[in-house]
Parts: structure tokens; C-alpha cells; sequence
């Protein structure tokens, strides 16, 4: 089943919704990849609140999203880890390593927020 | 072509047993007043059960009594298993002790065994067989209570245990989304994994963003359970929290280096007032000292 992406503001949310084959996973990676320069998007918010299992290749695919997005210009945080699935993460020593994490929808937008707005100070302080 | 001959054998001598059973809870039915009051003497002069009153001991030993005929009389130890449980849930909170219940089965055994042997006195046979019937139901009788009587009290242990253990991880919410885990005490591997999974749920219903967990309470740690603290801290912030942990003695900070724990991925400042204070900061609190108090 492919993931719906969709635009809310400067921002992309690609909410998923179900287990994902490898293939999927791919798609999704793609497609945000793409969407991301096509809309000049900020952010990029990927929400795993419906997922109950997280396995290596799914970890290392997001992280790998995460890494292209960066290259394309946006930051991207995934939301809605559980508990459980967290705990089996690091216990199989998949800690998505430099990826931005949040609780939930609202606390990835919010994250978001700040960091656009970090990021505009920083590039004010380097103008000047 | 053995076989039968023993079954046959035994079957008789189980009938056998059956008969001499019914003709000795008989005799204990007929003498019921008789020994139980003896036995309750004897239990008085034993000393035990004093945390409770003669009445209580008196009452307690009729039903005993009457249960115990009763298993004698059915063969059959389920009543008894029960009676027994029951029994040991209302006297255990009152401290009766593992050899006090022991001892009075035995006692009640060796009455009922005493008043045999003055029945039967004059035909030594009937008194062997009687006894032959009598001693392996009694013996089973003891098992059932003793065993009983330790199973209920392990139970009310695992119960305790259960409660101490759920009471002394407390997940407290200081501020919005600031959550503090106070960590006292020894922290095995089991402990460590529950206080791992309350932490996570506690970061999720209280929408925590930074969680501060104070070790000032644990003595020693080792390597496992160290690990098991950095698990933890991860774990959390793939919830999308930031852990701070504070309160590491100077036994515990050695032992971490030592065994080379990764510290980069933690976040830890000396004492839970600092902790706290960094939590502040990062979610943006500014505490100000009001000088109108002050002065």
C-alpha cells in the first residue's frame, strides 16, 4: 500500500498507515525525495504512530531519507514511535543515529518551526 | 504374566485400607469432643499459634479436625488443599509461623495416633494394620497443609514483592512535558527493563519532552544494567525525548569508565536540582526569584 504524502504549509507529511513491504519503502523514499524539490519544502515529517514493528531494513531506510532530504535542502523528523517499538530498536542496536525524533504530529511541527527559523538566523548572522 | 498378581494385590489391600480407614473415622467421630479438646490442650502447651487467642485456637482446631477426618474419611485432599489456603490467608497477616502450622498437623496426628494405640492396646495385629491405614494418609494430610501454608505465603511475598516494586519507579511530572524518575535502590536486569517500559509510557501519556532521571538512591550498577541505562536514554529519544541523568556517585562514574560504557549519548549533570534546572532551560522556563519574598 503506498504511503499518501501530503503538503501542509512549507511542510510534507507522509503519514503511514499500515506495515510496509521493502517495496513500498522504497516508493515512499522516492516520491519524498522528489516531492521535497518539487514543492520547495521546509520539512519533511514521516509518522509512524500506526506501526508496531520496526525492522532493520525500515530503520535504515528512513535514516537514509532523512540523510537525502538533508541534501536536498530540509530537515526531517520522524513522530510517533512506540513505546514498545523503541525499546526492540535499541535493543537490535537501530537507533536512527542523527535523525530528529518527536513524540507526535504537533511536536514534529513545532520542531520544524524552530529549526526554519534557526536556520533563517543562521544564514541572517552569516549575510551580515 | 507377573503383572496381575500385584495388581490384584493391591487392589485388595486398598480395599483392605478403605475398611480400616472407615472403622478409624468412626472411632475419631465417637471421640471428637474428647480429642479435640486434647488437642487444643497440647497445642496451648506447645506454644504455638500464641499470636492467637484460646477461643480463636479452639474454634480453628474443630474445623481442622473435622477437615482432617473428613480427608481421612473420602481420601481425597482437595477440601483439605482448600481449606488449608483458606486458613493460611487469614493467619498469615497475624505472623503465624511455617513451623507453628507444621507442628500442629503433627501434634493432631500424633493425639489421633495416641488414642489408636489405646484402642487397640490389646490386638496388636489390628493396631499394625490400623496404623499400616492410618500413617501414609496421615503424612499426606501434613504434606497438603504444610504445603498449602508455604504456597499461600509465597504468594503473598510475589504480591508484596509485585507492589514494592511498582511503587518504588515512580514517574513524577514536575512541569508540563518534564517528567523526573527517581531511581532508588538495587536495580537488577528485571527492574531495569520494567522502569524502561514505565519511562516509555510515561513519555507518551504526559507528552514529555525532557525526562530526568536521578541515580542518586542506586549504590552500584554494573555493566548490564549500565547498558541498559543507555538503551533506555535512546530509546527515549527515538519518543522524541531528551534524557538528562543526574545524581552519579563517584562508585558509579568509576564503574562506567572502567567498563567503558558509551557516554557520548548521555546527557548527565551532578545533581537532580541541576538536572532540573537544565531541563527548565531547554524547555524554555526562566525561573525568577521574586524580591518581594526576598526582602
Amino acid at each position: 500500500m503506498p504511503v499518501p504524502i501530503l503538503k501542509q504549509g512549507p511542510y510534507l507529511i507522509a503519514s503511514i498507515q499500515s506495515a510496509l513491504t521493502d517495496a513500498d519503502l522504497m516508493l515512499l523514499r522516492d516520491a519524498l525525495v522528489e516531492r521535497v524539490g518539487k514543492f520547495r519544502s521546509l520539512g519533511v515529517i514521516v509518522d509512524v504512530t500506526a506501526l508496531d514493528v520496526m525492522d532493520s531494513f525500515a530503520s535504515r531506510t528512513l535514516r537514509d531519507i532523512a540523510h537525502m532530504i538533508k541534501l536536498r535542502g530540509a530537515d526531517t523528523v520522524i513522530v510517533g514511535i512506540q513505546p514498545e517499538v523503541a525499546f526492540a530498536m535499541v535493543q537490535l542496536g537501530l537507533t536512527l543515529e542523527g535523525v530528529a525524533t518527536a513524540l507526535d504530529l504537533e511536536e514534529g511541527l513545532e520542531f520544524l518551526d524552530k529549526s526554519a527559523k534557526q536556520r533563517r538566523q543562521e544564514m541572517d548572522r552569516r549575510g551580515r | 504374566m507377573k503383572e496381575p498378581e500385584p495388581r490384584k494385590r493391591g487392589a485388595r489391600e486398598s480395599a483392605d485400607t478403605t475398611n480400616l480407614l472407615r472403622e478409624l473415622v468412626a472411632h475419631l467421630r465417637e471421640n471428637r469432643t474428647q480429642l479435640r479438646e486434647e488437642w487444643a490442650r497440647r497445642i496451648t502447651e506447645a506454644r504455638l499459634l500464641t499470636a492467637m487467642t484460646e477461643q480463636e485456637i479452639f474454634a480453628e482446631a474443630t474445623s481442622v479436625y473435622d477437615n482432617y477426618v473428613e480427608a481421612l474419611e473420602t481420601e481425597t485432599f482437595e477440601t483439605l488443599q482448600a481449606y488449608a489456603r483458606n486458613l493460611s490467608e487469614r493467619i498469615i497477616p497475624r505472623g503465624v509461623e511455617t513451623h507453628e502450622v507444621v507442628g500442629i498437623v503433627l501434634l493432631l496426628r500424633d493425639v489421633l495416633a495416641r488414642s489408636l494405640f489405646a484402642k487397640y492396646q490389646s490386638d496388636f495385629q489390628t493396631l499394625n494394620r490400623i496404623l499400616d491405614a492410618y500413617e501414609p494418609a496421615a503424612n499426606r494430610i501434613a504434606i497438603t497443609v504444610a504445603v498449602g501454608f508455604v504456597q499461600e505465603r509465597e504468594r503473598t511475598i510475589r504480591e508484596q514483592q509485585e507492589a514494592i516494586r511498582e511503587l518504588s519507579t515512580p514517574v513524577l511530572q514536575v512541569r508540563e512535558r518534564l517528567l523526573i524518575l527517581p531511581i532508588i535502590g538495587v536495580i537488577d536486569p528485571q527492574r531495569a527493563r520494567q522502569l524502561t517500559e514505565q519511562l516509555l509510557r510515561g513519555i507518551r501519556t504526559n507528552r514529555a519532552r525532557v525526562v530526568v532521571i536521578d541515580i542518586t538512591g542506586v549504590a552500584a550498577m554494573d555493566s548490564s544494567v549500565a547498558n541498559h541505562l543507555v538503551q533506555t536514554v535512546e530509546a527515549s529519544r527515538l519518543l522524541g525525548a531528551t534524557v538528562i541523568v543526574t545524581g552519579l556517585s563517584p562508585e558509579i562514574a568509576q564503574t562506567l569508565v572502567n567498563i567503558g560504557v558509551d557516554l557520548i549519548k548521555m546527557t548527565t549533570v551532578g545533581d537532580l536540582q541541576g538536572g532540573i534546572e537544565e531541563a527548565e532551560r531547554l524547555l524554555g522556563y526562566k525561573v525568577v526569584l521574586n524580591a518581594e519574598t526576598r526582602a
